[in-house]
């Protein structure tokens, strides 16, 4: 029931979101190093039914739907989620006022 | 605002100051419940490094970083190291804690905020299968009955399978009856699991609503996305029938695909270890 997507396409999947995190020094950071190590050490197996590859195969896949989702969510944040209350002094800007300072600080403020 | 906040955590401080002795309790409490959920992004460069005990650190610039709970920031393998410095090497202009599953995870896991130890966990898990989503089956209307039954069938024939027990599904208010066999089962596979991947399984359980998928989904047998889909079967349902509102179908499901990932990879992580074993080419005569 697991109907993954072909290797190359999840490596390839998972080059893109970090492109996309990074920017062009992508190839320099860890993750990089670390999926094109994994991706290449389990490209050949000598076993037909190689149970560590099928692993690898699943978690790679894992990944690549964490990096896409949590870039989609973000995206998705950004466009619907409520920007929260303005600050005192955006509320006061509204009308063209500003809040009053006192030097000292006040009664209660340290 | 974060001069309100920062206002509002100076004065909390003062509170705390050395007048009264507080329970590491409380203080997790107060650390884990005043959290802030952005934070202007205050370094450079994000890199990992290897401490005592093997265990691996990340280091923000010269920093240290550290859980809420003002221990240091310890993982026990590098994979983990690496996805956890990925996430904060993400982060632009503001931190956004909301979007660092991982982090997050691993703090859990480091803090232990509300203090639970294994017996407790498999326990909540074993409560959970009682109201498991794939056991509860409505009645009404017949297309949600017949795709109930077609699509969460398949996967508790597996599971029943798998672990050689029974679950069973009902459609009554007070839901299957679970036999002991079952959760005595259940108990001993978990019971393998170390602290951290139980931890990862807690919250993933609580992110599916349903023992079922996550198990399905932790032995590889299910892909993240078809358990998501299969969790939020009746809102996918009702979706195509009365259509799809994206600001919060899609918002919630790929929150939920981002959260069952990143519980599922944690929990990966947490348990295998690997080694390499190389197969010699036999010398040829001649």
């Amino acid at each position: 029931m697991a109907a993954l997507l072909p290797p190359l396409r999840v490596c390839r999947g998972i080059l893109k979101e970090l492109r996309a995190m990074q920017g062009p020094t992508y190839k320099l950071s860890p993750a990089y190093n670390y999926v094109m190590d994994q991706f290449r050490k389990n490209k050949v197996t000598g076993q037909m039914y190689c149970r560590a590859q099928q692993e690898a195969h699943h978690d790679s896949h894992t990944y690549l739907c964490l990096l896409a989702s949590n870039r989609t969510h973000l995206a998705l944040h950004k466009l619907y989620h409520g920007k929260g209350d303005r600050s005192r002094e955006e509320v006061a800007g509204l009308v063209g006022l500003r809040l009053p300072t006192q030097p000292g600080g006040k009664g209660w403020e340290k | 605002m974060f001069r309100g906040i920062a206002r509002l955590q100076s004065q909390f401080g003062n509170i705390l100051s050395p007048n009264k002795v507080r329970s590491p309790h409380f203080r997790f409490a107060l650390k884990y419940s005043t959290a802030i959920t952005e934070r202007k992004r205050f370094y450079q460069d994000v890199s990992i490094s290897q401490g005592e005990g093997g265990l691996y650190e990340i280091n923000l610039d010269r920093k240290k970083l550290k859980t809420p709970g003002g221990k240091l920031f310890t993982v026990p393998n590098e994979v983990l190291a690496i996805a956890v410095a990925t996430e904060w090497d993400a982060q632009r202009d503001t931190l956004k804690f909301y979007t660092m599953h991982l982090t997050t995870l691993c703090n859990t896991a480091l803090d232990n905020p509300t203090q639970r130890n294994k017996e407790q966990m498999i326990n909540a898990a074993l409560k959970f299968l009682e109201t498991d989503t794939v056991c509860y089956r409505v009645d009404e209307p017949h297309g949600l009955v017949e795709l109930q039954k077609n699509e969460w069938d398949p996967v508790l024939h597996w599971i029943e399978n798998r672990y050689n027990v029974t679950i069973g599904s009902s459609s009554s208010i007070l839901g299957p009856e679970i036999p002991e066999a079952t959760k005595d089962t259940f108990r001993q596979h978990l019971n393998s699991y170390n602290f951290w991947s139980l931890t990862g399984l807690e919250f993933v359980i609580t992110q599916l609503k349903s023992v079922v998928l996550s198990m399905g989904m932790i032995d590889r047998h299910l892909s993240v996305e078809q358990a998501v889909l299969l969790s939020r079967l009746e809102e996918e349902y009702q979706i195509q029938h009365w259509g799809n509102v994206e600001w919060a179908h899609d918002y919630d499901m790929y929150e939920l695909r981002a959260r069952t990932a990143a519980g599922a990879l944690f929990v990966h992580l947490s348990s295998e270890n690997s080694t390499v074993k190389r197969k010699l080419l036999q010398d040829r005569e001649g």
